[in-house]
């Protein structure tokens, strides 16, 4: 049984022939004949006091069925049980251009959308604030009472004693960068399918969550409906990135428009009704220092941090924390001191999202030390390699690291792309760069408390002899049901074509809290191998009562069990699997996971946020092409190697090492949202550019196993550690391509030339002067 | 204004009455229940609504059905003979060039019209062909891997 016969080995998808062959019903494939259509009124202005919404003309209107406003919601919903200061549709004010203010559910999408044009409104502007600074200035209108400044929630940490760190430094570097806000752009546009039966008093919802229970809570929060009579159903889901790892407003509206219409509503946003719907990065000011000694040993770090959160708290708060928390856990770091701001603007409100907090701080710190081991003249190899940890420790914000694989990382890349031989020998124009990066293997603590496990899985096993998981896991493209086969076909030796899996129906499967902070494959896979050894155990039973042995010397290999050396008597998986029904009937059994302790991150406030079983490592190299007359930046190469602890499905693991570093590509050259006057000026997919097959290059991944001794197989998270290395590996290698050090993202030609032109001027000022 | 068109989709002849107006995706998934095209954005921009009309590549969302009488329209549901899948299906199902799916059937669509005009294309072919079909989970490497396994030329060949 040391062989491990399918985790480690790679795997396509199991519901990789539905995605094929178009038979994958996605939430707004399910529209029927006899189904409503949804669409929302959303305001015009962006910040405004509502003194009347008048929707009789509407209501009037042949073939609108229902028509709902903030006056049939007086509950608010959000993310963190004390913050929720959102309504599905405004209520008193908006906050936002293109915040929900009424819905109708109409025969037809034509109906509804003529009854939307006859929905009198009556809105008394009020100024409005667009970016931190505004909205910090101390005359600025208050988008929430009671928030003076805007001042969603600040924090302050400091572990160790700052002061003398940077006291002990040779070299100190205090730098500004300024990351644009960017969106999700996941190719699935939002839908949600809401039925209401009044006869039983239950509601249906079918939506592209990537966290249903969540929404479910929120549905009986909000509708004021006892959750029992709730079902929520997520269907195949076209990627999430966290833009769907909240509640949002549109499924709400859904659901009341279902009900206030007694029958089925669809509710399918457009393109830029999902721009507004956001939930995305927030645009940051990072100002970053760092105290190095001759050596590069990283004597202290300060960071203060201030977003742009948009309209409403979502997971603001968590979103902060995580910023600062994960200063630490990647390198040694002295004392570390952090401020972060988190600030409410007349904009759609941000969210989680891919690397959630960490990216645009672990950019700014990335960058700061590349330069600094530049003027120590140290390489950028060498200055990480001065400041590795060693496994097992717990950092001095509390974090827990079992398994940690940077250095292995490390040498992947430098071999990989030749950088001894390469760095600082190409022609001007070319250059190579590089970072590190890590995130979390989930949340040690859930967002919502209750004492319950992480995980829960269920398994049946029945006359027919096939396996089902029942998971609660959202796959959203990641491959997190084909994780969960593999873990039950490894501990079973089975076949994966035994193994079915049923995922995401609130009647069916287990709770789950869903698919964010990459916690999916740790704890779910974590349960699944415990409800698979649960199942073996009485497989195994049944066998040894079968050929009259003890149940110890029964092994199980390849669907069959027998006892070493006779194989002749050798029972099939079938044959066991009827022998163990006939003590119980159908089985059914299931395992758990629930994060230690000692994992739950340190004591202090905000302490949760960040804390882990395991982090991913990563380290990439990029290799750039800058053409300094059009300051436009060619991505030749990369080459990333990331520590995933074990690889359960290396084929899944290169598609998340390939697909976050390419989102960091897209964050680093061209992503970036754009308010005039709050009016999105990028909801599409052409303003809002990310990289087509043609920009993007070709990437050379590494896998580092570490066998994290808590993770499932030994395995940790994969599809976030490497996006936010990418960010700083590029500004990296444009500064090794052209001498400049770009302070901003995104690296877009105009910036590049701006900022190219103001960097040469300084340098001539430089030369005159010496 | 309704008319009566004349078409094949998938290889069967079909006759419909339709509205002047309606977009070839709409007609497709609404009439016809082909909801295996996809639409990802508010008009073009995005490729996952790419559908063969005669062979061609074509946005199915800024395509009238009215355009399409006497024409033959192919869509993802097309690909698979008798339920087994085309070479196209089965390298992007083996190479995990579809993570999500959403993007799948006209990355599909699209390479394949790709594919018949040019059996053994090279990988700045390849993107040019696939320049106008977005997907946001890949990063694109396992796309090229698929499109070049199925056209044979790959680490690993079609089976």
């Amino acid at each position: 049984m040391n062989v491990r016969t399918a985790a480690g080995r790679a795997q396509p998808l199991v519901d990789g022939i539905e995605k094929v062959t178009g038979r994958a019903r996605f939430t707004g494939d399910l529209e029927t004949g006899n189904c409503l259509i949804g669409r929302i009124l959303r305001s015009p202005v962006s910040h405004g006091r509502i003194l009347r919404i008048d929707t009789a003309a509407a209501a009037a209107l042949d073939g609108v069925v229902a028509i709902v406003t903030g006056a049939d919601c007086a509950l608010t919903f959000g993310v963190i049980p004390i913050a929720m200061n959102e309504y599905p549709m405004a209520r008193d004010k908006v906050r936002y251009r293109g915040e929900p203010l009424a819905a109708v559910a109409a025969v037809d999408a034509a109906t509804a959308e003529a009854a939307l044009e006859l929905i009198e409104l009556e809105i008394e502007a009020l100024p409005a604030v667009y970016t931190a600074t505004e909205a910090r200035a101390p005359d600025a209108e208050q988008l929430h009472e009671g928030k003076p400044g805007n001042l969603e929630r600040e924090v302050h940490h400091e572990f160790g004693d700052v002061k003398a760190g940077f006291a002990q430094a040779d070299l100190i570097h205090e730098q500004v960068f300024e990351c644009a806000e960017v969106n999700h752009a996941q190719m699935e546009p939002h839908a949600a399918l809401a039925e209401y039966d009044p006869e039983r008093d239950r509601l249906t919802l079918h939506s592209v969550s990537q966290v249903p229970f969540y929404v479910h809570l929120t549905l009986a929060r909000c509708l004021e409906m006892d959750s029992a009579r709730i079902r929520v159903v997520k269907p195949f889901v076209g990627g999430g990135f966290g833009a769907r790892t909240e509640t949002l407003n549109f499924e709400i509206i859904a659901a009341l428009l279902a009900r206030a219409a007694g029958g089925k509503v669809m509710m399918r946003l457009s393109r830029e009704e999902n721009f507004l719907t956001h939930r995305g990065r927030p645009d940051t000011r990072v100002r970053m220092k760092i105290g190095l000694s001759k050596s590069g040993q990283i004597t202290a770090v300060s960071c203060e941090a201030v977003m742009a959160g948009g309209a409403y708290a979502g997971y603001g708060l968590v979103t902060i924390l995580y910023a600062g928390a994960l200063l630490q856990g990647i390198y040694r770091v002295g004392a570390v001191k952090f401020d972060g701001y988190r600030v409410y603007t007349n904009t759609p409100p941000c969210g989680a999202m891919r690397g959630h907090g960490t990216v645009d701080v672990r950019h700014a710190f990335e960058c700061v030390l590349d330069r600094m081991a530049r003027d120590l003249g140290l390489d950028p190899f060498a200055v990480r390699r001065a400041n590795l940890l060693e496994a097992p420790m717990f950092t001095d914000n509390g974090l827990m690291i079992n398994s940690y694989g940077l250095g292995e990382c490390l040498d992947k890349v430098e071999a990989a792309s030749d950088w001894q031989a390469r760095k600082g020998r190409m022609p001007l124009g070319r250059g190579l760069g590089m970072a590190c990066s890590h995130y979390v293997s989930g949340a040690a603590k859930p967002v919502h408390w209750t004492g319950e496990p992480h995980a829960v899985v269920s398994m049946k096993l029945d006359f027919d002899g096939s396996v089902t998981v029942l998971t609660g896991a959202s796959d959203i493209g990641q491959g997190s049901s084909t994780i969960v086969a593999i873990a039950a076909a490894e501990i079973l030796s089975i076949h994966m074509d035994r193994i079915r899996v049923v995922s995401n129906d609130s009647v069916i499967t287990p709770k789950d809290n869903g698919s964010y902070s990459s916690r999916v494959t740790f704890m779910v896979g974590n349960a699944a191998i415990e409800a698979a050894r649960a199942l073996r155990e009485k497989l195994i039973n049944a066998a040894a009562a079968k050929l009259e042995v003890a149940p110890e010397d029964i092994t199980c290999e390849g669907e069959s069990f027998f006892v070493e050396g006779s194989t002749q008597s050798a029972l099939s998986f079938h044959e066991v699997a009827i022998a163990a029904l006939a003590r119980e009937g159908t089985i059914t059994v299931k395992g758990t996971f629930t994060t230690p302790q000692k994992a739950q991150g340190g004591k202090h406030r905000g302490g949760a946020v960040g804390s882990t079983m395991g982090f991913s490592y990563a380290a990439q190299v990029v290799e750039v092409a800058v053409d300094a007359e059009t300051g436009q930046i060619h991505v030749e190469k990369v080459w990333a190697a990331l520590d995933c602890g074990f690889a359960i499905n290396p084929l899944a693991v290169e598609g998340q090492i390939e697909g976050s570093v390419w989102m960091g590509l897209g964050q680093a050259l061209s992503e970036e949202t754009r308010y005039v006057e709050g009016l999105p000026a990028h909801a599409n997919f052409l303003d809002y550019r990310f990289p087509t097959i043609v920009e993007s290059p070709d990437i050379y991944v590494q896998i580092v196993e570490t066998i994290d001794p808590l993770g499932p197989f030994g395995a940790k998270e994969a599809g976030e550690g490497a996006l936010s290395g990418f960010p700083p590996a590029l500004v990296n290698a444009v500064g090794d391509a052209i001498g400049l050090d770009a302070n901003f993202l995104p690296l877009t030609p105009d910036r590049v030339l701006a900022a190219l032109i103001k960097y040469q001027k300084a340098a001539r000022k430089k030369e005159a002067v010496t | 204004m309704k008319r009566i068109i004349t078409l094949k989709i998938n290889g069967a002849p079909v006759e419909d009455a339709i509205d002047d107006n309606v977009l070839l995706i709409d007609y497709l998934r609404g009439a016809r229940h082909l909801t295996g095209t996809k639409q990802g954005c508010d008009g073009g921009e995005c490729g996952a609504c790419t559908v063969l009309v005669d062979g061609r590549a074509r946005l199915s969302c800024i395509t009238l059905a009215a355009s399409c009488e006497g024409r033959e329209v192919e869509t993802i549901e097309g690909q698979a003979t008798n339920g087994r899948l085309s070479a196209l299906q089965r390298a992007f199902h083996q190479s995990l060039g579809a993570q999500c799916g959403f993007c799948t059937p006209g990355m599909i669509m699209a390479a394949d019209a790709l594919l018949r005009r040019n059996p053994t294309p090279d990988d700045t072919q390849i993107k040019a062909a696939l320049g106008g079909n977005l997907c946001r989970c890949t990063g694109y490497v396992k796309i090229i891997r698929s499109v070049r396994a199925a056209a044979g030329m790959g680490r690993e060949a079609a089976p």
